[in-house]
């Protein structure tokens, strides 16, 4: 392979955002037929430097070369035209046009000038189904789908164009086990076609699994460029945080050892269900309980943590709150009881992009004075600076805009603002997607002391490690039912991965 | 200086002290200021008399499109608060009764708040688009104008009712004092927590319900105090002749507010907004029409003239522009930051 030359070459790139160097001196070679893998912490500078190399960002110096000649990229296009094609971190296609609209979009099949639809919707599913195994109606609003199929819409828009390059930034994080596989299958399928793919993610399986070699970015640097067979995952994991890692291995023992006494039942769902949603289910939650909802994606384990923050309203059964009999109808009324939700979906129900970190932080809290009880500047910028520090947010700026925080970090501001209201019951949807495993463990570590200090989680994880890790107790949903609860001994991944499959 | 130049009243204060430095060398005494009786005379004085109430508009504008709404009504708010004070004033046994006046003034008002309370309902409550919702008033705003004056003009002889939008405090303008009042009434929002809300609603409807933000009542009450700020508005220009037209009172005043809102900074998809901003954009564009009276355009073109002032003024603000147009000026250069969140086609 090293008698070959690369398709794309980056050297010496350098990009600077007002008050960060996002990235510094860094290089990256991709052959042709290969998957190469760019691995870093949260704000190591990935996503950036993808948009360098799409068009979206112009960089400050550097050169690219694309099979020996050098290119520039001003604009989308531009990279598009030069055979790079990219599916970004946060899926950005458009919600309410149909699945086939949004892979033809701007490329519709035309005679005379008129758009095809018949033809346009027939390729479509002819392309879902063929190259991703996806067999859906295209002709549906995207919206209508979960995260996962939107996903793979995504890939499947980006391979329709005739590709060199292909850019995946974090597309699993999103996507549960076998749709994972499914897409990994189609990844090694495009390798064999000559494409080469560049492939950002947090996981270090994933990573091994697929990848040929992999480039390491740490703090917006260039820390190296290694074959993936020769690196051993320690060196990996040092070479990406710079230090070692001994975080993840202490957790699990962290989690048995201790079997902490759980206090009076906090919260109890009796029938409680939604049409479309999740079917009626019992659930209750004791005082510093942890417990996991496992199942597949769209089995409704996001339908069930709304329904427990008052965000769906129910169309049967009841959720109390035995100590002070209430109940819960609306968001607000919720966080007036202590009970938080971390969504999944962090840019369209999380941030409030164009507002300051700080401003992002406090918002639940002020929102819970009211308007006329404003928290002092002064106050706001302790309170910011306290969880910036607690929660290792980068860059430690208060008055950054969120937006221009990288896909991790505002996952942890939004952590930020919700541990800020002190509540009884956090829900905690997907926390971890897209956080380097460093922040990862430090997360599951905070789950677990708020708990023993009495807190209580609902805890919704695609990655079933991560949910055995920190929950008491399991419930297992599959086809939007709750089919069982495991404790203890029954916490194996095994008996859950059966329970999930329908065994 | 670069962050001068960053600085979101750099280029709307740019723009008004050329527009000034226009008319001064057009006629060189428009900076005189007069004093006269007590009272201070000249054309910067006539600019902030005058432009009193499309600041008033404008400071309303401002709050409802930081929620990412708009409010097309306020034009037909003003006819209305101005016919209904007149024609309570008119139909008085003695115009100068204060007792009168005050009560004109206060139906006047309140019933601008129950009009804000209408779009606001129609938006936050209904659930309707904010350019649809305002639209129903502002057509129905005109009728109702038109009843209250019967289609004519309402004049009153009410010295009293005129010291509001003509009279002066302390050598200045009363009609000053007004906007300074209600500017600082807007400008509470900063000191509450009000204004964080109206940024988040603006920003993201659905993050903010799910952090707790009451979003209809921050979107009704931005409505209402619109309303009120047109009604003032309304009072100010209806005092300021002593009378009211249904037909012609407040005519394109959303569009001139609206304009106002966007020179000075706030943008119509909602989120950050600029209340000094917006002052200094209304007074661009009360200047502009100054000085489009006194260089004598002639009256055919002067909407002609103004669109092209408001085309350069808008793209003198566009940092696209901007670039592009620094950009043929430099040899090397890379096009400007493009926060392209689409995806790519
Ligand atoms: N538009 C922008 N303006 C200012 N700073 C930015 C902008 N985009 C990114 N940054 C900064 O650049 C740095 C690198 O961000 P980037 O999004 O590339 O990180 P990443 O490696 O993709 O992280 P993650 O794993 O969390 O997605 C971060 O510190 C981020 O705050
Ligand atoms: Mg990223």
């Amino acid at each position: 392979m090293s008698t070959q030359k690369p398709i794309l070459q980056m050297t010496k790139i350098h990009k600077r955002f007002p008050g960060v160097k996002a990235l510094s001196d860094v290089n990256l070679r991709l052959f042709p037929g290969e998957v190469h893998a760019l691995m870093g912490e949260n704000g190591a500078g990935k996503s950036t430097l993808i948009k360098v190399l799409t068009g979206v960002y112009s960089i400050d110096e550097g050169r690219v070369e694309m099979e020996g000649m050098p290119i520039t990229l001003h604009s989308p296009l531009e990279s598009q035209a030069a055979g790079i094609s990219t599916v970004y971190q946060e899926v950005n296609l458009c919600p309410n046009l149909t699945v086939a609209e949004n892979i033809f979009i701007g490329r519709e099949p035309r005679r005379f000038g008129r758009i095809l639809w018949k033809e346009m919707n027939r390729r479509a599913a002819e392309l879902l189904s063929e190259r991703m195994n996806l067999q859906i109606d295209v002709t549906r609003p995207l919206h209508t789908y979960s995260v996962a199929v939107q996903q793979l819409v995504a890939i499947a828009r980006a391979l329709n164009i005739s590709a060199k390059v292909l850019i995946l930034d974090e597309p699993t994080s999103s996507l549960d086990q076998k749709e994972v596989e499914q897409l990994f299958r189609i990844m090694r399928k495009l390798k064999q076609d000559g494409l080469s793919i560049l492939f950002v993610t947090h996981f270090l399986d994933q990573m091994y699994e697929i990848s040929d070699r992999v480039t390491i970015l740490r703090g917006g640097e260039f820390v190296g460029e290694y074959m993936a067979e020769e690196l051993t995952r320690l060196e990996l994991v040092m070479k990406m945080i710079g230090k070692e890692l001994h975080l993840l291995e202490e957790l699990p023992s962290l989690a048995e050892a201790d079997q902490h006494t759980l206090g009076g039942e906090w919260i109890r769902a009796e029938g409680l269900g939604r049409k479309g949603g999740i079917e009626p289910f019992d659930l209750a939650i004791r005082q510093g309980e942890v417990v996991g909802l496992a199942g597949l994606l769209g089995s409704g384990r996001t339908e069930t943590a709304r329904l427990f923050f008052g965000a769906d309203k129910p169309d049967s059964g009841r959720l109390t709150l035995p100590e002070s009999a209430g109940t819960v109808r609306s968001p607000r009324e919720a966080i007036r009881r202590r009970i938080a939700f971390c969504s999944e979906n962090r840019k369209t129900e999380g941030i409030i992009g164009d507002l300051t970190v700080r401003e992002n932080i406090i918002l639940v809290l002020q929102a819970k004075y009211g308007a006329f009880k404003a928290i002092s500047r002064k106050r706001q910028e302790e309170i910011a600076g306290e969880y910036i520090r607690m929660l290792n947010i980068n860059p430690p700026n208060p008055d950054h805009l969120i937006k221009n925080l990288s896909g991790g970090n505002q996952q942890k501001v939004l952590l930020a603002r919700w541990l800020l209201t002190e509540p009884q019951l956090l829900i905690l949807d997907e926390p971890t997607r897209g956080i380097d495993i460093g922040a990862k463990a430090e997360i599951q570590k905070l789950v677990l002391s708020l708990s023993r200090q009495g807190m209580s989680f609902l805890f919704i994880s695609s990655e079933l490690e991560e949910v055995l890790r920190v929950s008491d107790r399991i419930a297992v949903l599959r086809d939007r039912r709750k089919v069982k609860e495991v404790t203890g001994k029954d916490m194996s991944q095994q008996h859950i991965m059966q329970s999930i499959a329908g065994g | 200086m670069g962050r001068l130049v960053k600085h979101h009243l750099f280029w709307p204060l740019c723009v008004l002290a050329a527009l000034l430095l226009f008319n001064l060398c057009y006629s060189p005494d428009f900076f005189t200021i007069t004093m006269h009786d007590g009272h201070l005379y000249g054309s910067l004085i006539d600019i902030l008399n005058f432009g009193s109430p499309l600041i008033l508009v404008a400071i309303g504008m401002t709050l409802v499109v930081a929620t990412k709404g708009i409010d097309l009504s306020v034009g037909s708010i003003v006819a209305i608060s101005g016919a209904v004070a007149c024609l309570s004033i008119s139909k008085g046994p003695d115009q100068n009764s204060l007792v009168l006046i005050l009560i004109s003034v206060l139906l006047a008002v309140g019933l601008s708040l129950v009009l804000g309370l209408w779009n606001g309902l129609l938006v936050s409550v209904a659930g309707i688009q904010p350019i649809i919702a305002t639209l129903i008033l502002m057509v129905a705003g005109r009728g109702i104008a038109q009843l209250v004056t019967g289609g004519q003009i309402i004049t009153v002889t009410s010295a009293k009712y005129a010291y509001i939008g003509s009279g002066s405090l302390a050598t200045l303008p009363f009609s000053i004092f007004v906007v300074i009042l209600v500017l600082l009434i807007a400008l509470l929002t900063r000191r509450t927590a009000l204004g964080l809300f109206i940024e988040s609603v603006g920003c993201n409807p659905t993050a903010s319900l799910m952090a707790g933000v009451r979003a209809k009542w921050v979107i009704l009450s931005v409505y209402i105090f619109c309303g009120l700020c047109a009604g003032i508005a309304g009072l100010l220009l209806s005092s300021n002749v002593s009378s009211a037209d249904g037909n012609n009172a407040g005519l394109w005043y959303e569009l001139d507010a609206i304009l106002a809102v966007v020179i000075g900074g706030t943008s119509l998809n909602g989120g950050r907004y600029y209340l000094t901003g917006t002052v200094i954009g209304a007074l661009i564009i009360q200047t502009l029409t100054t000085t489009i009276y006194m260089i004598g355009v002639p009256p055919e073109i002067t909407l002609v003239v103004k669109a092209f002032v408001v085309l350069a003024v808008c793209l003198i603000q566009s940092d696209s522009f901007r670039a592009a147009f620094a950009a043929r000026w430099k040899t090397r250069h890379y096009p400007a930051e493009k926060e392209i969140t689409r995806h790519v086609s």
